[in-house]
């Protein structure tokens, strides 16, 4: 493993962007400033800009609703925002449960924990459909009952209840069962933002993948790391992860040595002389 | 491994991630039948739709619970008996004050609180009922009045209407009562009840309205609809009183004094 002295620089703006969302939506409560009010399902910036979870109003429209036009709007402007910066951006950078299942993962490579349950990285496309066709069959938005992203972030603002056990139990998923068993392999949002990502701009691009010594410390520090793979190691690919999983945290540009990736676009191409590479 | 072997594995896994999605499904789908009935004191803010629609429409939002101005909203948490982070209130702690402007309704980006609601008086988010006849001050011939004063539809959807305390015999018994033409379920008159335990109270809809057969016909409204009588020539009414009673015009039953 290649030690690396820099500050983790991404990591570092993703806790202070976490952090800073819910300092948004917390000023109200606590300290009755409301710039937000509301939670991720749906909520107002000051008093003028509606902000609806698009993966929500689906379940809502499914369930037979014509919502009103701020819930549309809302979910419009939401669902063009991570067309454009990648929709797993929600899961690195804004969502609530991310901290508690990083917490889980470090804790687990610490801990050595090693093994558990093995269920496959798309059973979370399972378990969206399965919402769908529930909200569909029920008429109601059956998900928002146990859903451990909601429950989390509105128990911030209006009262947790027993949403802590949820909380809880995805933790210890998490640490004891299967290594980043919530948010890389069964979390219904994680599946649906990474669909609306599908096409999206802002990738993590490999611009010096050249220069990688298979050091590996980027597959460890992924929590999608079979994204990476390709892009680094197919040299007919181009050099940009492209899969709609990878959630742009950064991690890979904190964590690399040899500083080969870097937040780009989807069009990055290879350099035209592979400017990297030593010449032979 | 050989094709065949990793084409069966991949039926197989398939086949395992459907099943455990379905179980996962199944057991959603049950436990969401029965988490979502609504307790019969829990009551939705204005304007809301009925309870099915409602499920699909509120996307848990809780900007009604911030807009509404006495704070008496609650966004239900789990462990408690209401949907989760569905808008509640329970009226003997905090009643609805029945807005002017509707703030919860313009609040609500969905629509779960239908925005076509304009007039709070037409909300109905239950029917009080006293439901003690024993304990009402007002029914022990006092005059409590308290749920009548505070009705914000006083005269309308709560009158006082007086009859003969056979108790003392000389005073009148000033009895509350509800009418469901006007009543919106703001719950003030059952929030403010002096009783440890309010003698009235806000039910839900059904389970405090009756229903008359829908083939049933008033004979009265009848006759009104019709202009005269449906039955021609109109029979004479006869009394079959028991014993000792006679029938006063205008006044009903009255006791035969031997003249
Ligand atoms: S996968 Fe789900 S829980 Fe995890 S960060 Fe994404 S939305 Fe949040
Ligand atoms: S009418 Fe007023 S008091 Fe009643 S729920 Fe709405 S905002 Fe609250
Ligand atoms: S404002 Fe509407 S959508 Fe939001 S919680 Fe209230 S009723 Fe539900
Ligand atoms: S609930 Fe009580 S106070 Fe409210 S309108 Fe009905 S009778 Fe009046």
């Amino acid at each position: 493993m290649s030690a690396r002295a820099s500050v983790p620089k991404w990591l570092l703006l993703r806790r202070g962007a976490q952090l800073a969302f819910l300092a948004l939506f917390l000023a109200g409560p606590w300290f009755g400033f409301w710039i937000v009010k509301g939670n991720y399902n749906y909520s107002l910036t000051l008093d003028l800009l509606p902000l609806t979870d698009p993966y929500v109003l689906l379940q809502s429209l499914l369930a037979g609703h014509r919502p009103e036009r701020n819930a549309l709007l809302g979910a419009a402007i939401v669902a063009v925002c991570y067309a454009l910066v990648g929709g797993r951006v929600f899961c690195a950078w804004v969502c609530p449960v991310n901290p508690v299942t990083d917490l889980a993962a470090w804790l687990r490579s610490r801990l050595g924990i090693k093994g558990g349950a093995h269920v496959s990285r798309h059973a979370r496309f399972g378990l969206l459909a399965m919402t769908l066709v529930l909200a569909l069959a029920t008429g109601s938005i059956a998900w928002e009952f146990v859903n451990p992203v909601s429950l989390l972030h509105r128990g911030l603002f209006f009262g947790f209840g027993l949403a802590w056990t949820a909380v809880l139990a995805v933790f210890l998923f998490d640490l004891v069962f299967m290594n980043r068993g919530w948010c890389g392999h069964l979390c219904p949002v994680g599946a649906f933002y990474s669909l609306l990502g599908h096409r999206s701009l802002l990738r993590v691009a490999l611009p010096r993948r050249a220069a990688c010594d298979d050091c590996n410390d980027c597959f460890a520090v992924c929590p999608e790391p079979l994204v990476i793979r390709a892009p680094l190691k197919d040299a007919g690919v181009r050099p940009v992860i492209l899969s709609p999983q990878c959630t742009n945290c950064g991690r890979c540009i904190d964590v690399c040595a040899k500083d080969v990736f870097a937040f780009g676009t989807r069009f990055q191409h290879s350099p035209p002389l592979d400017a990297c590479q030593a010449p032979k | 491994m050989n094709a065949s072997t990793s084409r069966r594995q991949f039926i197989v896994d398939a086949a395992r991630m459907a099943c455990g999605v379905g179980m996962a499904g199944l057991g959603l789908g049950a436990y969401v039948k029965q988490a979502q009935a609504l307790p019969p004191v829990a009551f939705r803010p204005p304007g809301a739709r009925s309870e099915q629609d409602f499920l699909g429409a509120c996307i848990r939002c809780g900007l009604c619970v911030r807009d509404c101005p006495p704070q008496i909203l609650g966004l239900a948490q789990p462990g408690q008996p209401v949907a989760t982070g569905t808008p509640y209130f329970v009226a003997r702690s905090g009643a609805c004050e029945m807005c002017e402007n509707l703030p919860c309704i313009k609040a609500c980006p969905t629509g779960a609180l239908d925005h076509r609601l304009t007039d709070v008086a037409q909300a109905r988010m239950g029917l009080a009922v006293l439901v003690d006849h024993e304990t009402c001050l007002n029914f022990l011939g006092l005059r409590c009045d308290v749920c009548y004063r505070v009705c914000p539809l006083i005269d309308k959807a709560i009158t006082l209407e007086p009859r003969h305390n056979e108790r003392t015999g000389r005073h009148t018994i000033f009895e509350p009562v509800v009418h469901a033409d006007a009543c919106t379920g703001c719950g003030k008159c059952e929030a403010s009840c002096v009783l440890e335990v309010a003698a009235i109270k806000v039910l839900p809809m059904p389970l405090a309205k009756g229903e008359l057969g829908s083939h049933y016909r008033l004979g009265w409204k009848e006759k009104e609809k019709a202009g005269g009588s449906l039955v021609a020539p109109e029979i004479e009414h006869r009394y079959q009183l028991p014993e000792g009673l006679r029938y006063e015009a205008g006044k009903g039953l009255a006791t035969e004094t031997p003249q």
